[in-house]
């Protein structure tokens, strides 16, 4: 069962992932890829808040490999960083990278802090 | 602005700067939402599938969840070439295979969860290693998909 978990899981993250980010790129001008790193921090938290609560193995392959995983991703966040660089943006290719990361790894230890606060 | 025509767009998922892209606004792009699902489905069972394959460690290097996010930037370079030059009309090619298959495939959240164990594995060098050199590595390999695809075109 735990593969079909993690296919429904990644069968709803990614769609969820094309349709947060096109809302959040509608929304402003800028070439900053806001859109993804929105969809990259949000499922840092929630895959931080899954490792903080003791939850069954069907929910951590449906939410948290499936989902999550698919919600967020590397290759997008990889291919624009690299295309901004190509396209001489390379200071906002860096900010892009180091805020990601940063903004991902404080959302994952908020979401492992408050999930063992409330559990 | 950054994307023009003779280049791939900077956001492969979605660039409003592309008014090819602009037309998926519509109210009815079902066929594009359940083209990036089966590609996020298929795409997140072969994560999963390396994942089992090859088991990780807390402390050790993550290097199923590295080589899933390095080769999955490998082959976004190649496809969104690919889209550019020789399958501009493909119109469910970028949802399925670039924000389903490849998108569905790497993780962010995985890898910044990663980072994290393995500090709290008391290995902070091997983190600290690990999150520089996919970063690296995966920038890279976009690079070098884009780049021999392009020469293989010419």
């Amino acid at each position: 069962m735990t593969i079909v978990a993690v296919l429904i899981g990644a069968a709803i993250g990614a769609p969820v992932r094309y349709l947060v980010d096109r809302a959040v790129q509608a929304r402003h001008e800028s070439v900053f890829p806001w859109g993804t790193f929105a969809v990259n921090v949000t499922g840092s938290l929630i895959l931080g808040a899954l490792a903080g609560l003791s939850t069954s193995d069907t929910v951590n392959h449906l939410v948290g490999i499936g989902f999550c995983g698919a919600l967020t991703t590397y290759s997008t966040f990889g291919y624009e960083t690299a295309r901004l660089a190509q396209e001489g943006a390379r200071p906002l290719a860096v900010l892009n990278a180091i805020a990601s990361i940063a903004a991902g790894l404080g959302a994952a230890y908020l979401g492992i802090t408050i999930a063992q606060a409330v559990s | 602005m950054v994307a023009v025509a003779e280049h791939p767009a900077v956001d492969p998922d979605v660039d409003f700067h592309d008014p090819r892209q602009r037309a998926e606004l519509t109210p009815h792009s079902w066929p594009v939402l359940a083209a990036i699902s089966a590609g996020g489905g298929l795409g997140g069972l072969a994560r999963y599938g390396l994942g089992e394959a090859f088991p990780w460690r807390p402390g050790a290097f993550p290097w199923s969840t590295f080589a899933v996010n390095v080769s999955g930037c490998l082959l976004i370079g190649a496809l969104m070439v690919l889209i550019t030059r020789r399958w501009p009309d493909a119109k469910l090619l970028r949802p399925f295979a670039g924000v389903g298959l490849l998108g569905g495939y790497t993780t962010f959240s995985t890898y910044v969860l990663d980072i994290r164990n393995t500090v709290a594995a008391g290995r902070p060098g091997v983190a600290l290693l690990y999150l520089g050199g996919t970063l690296v590595a995966a920038v890279t390999a976009v690079w070098a998909g884009m780049a021999i695809t392009g020469r293989l075109l010419r």
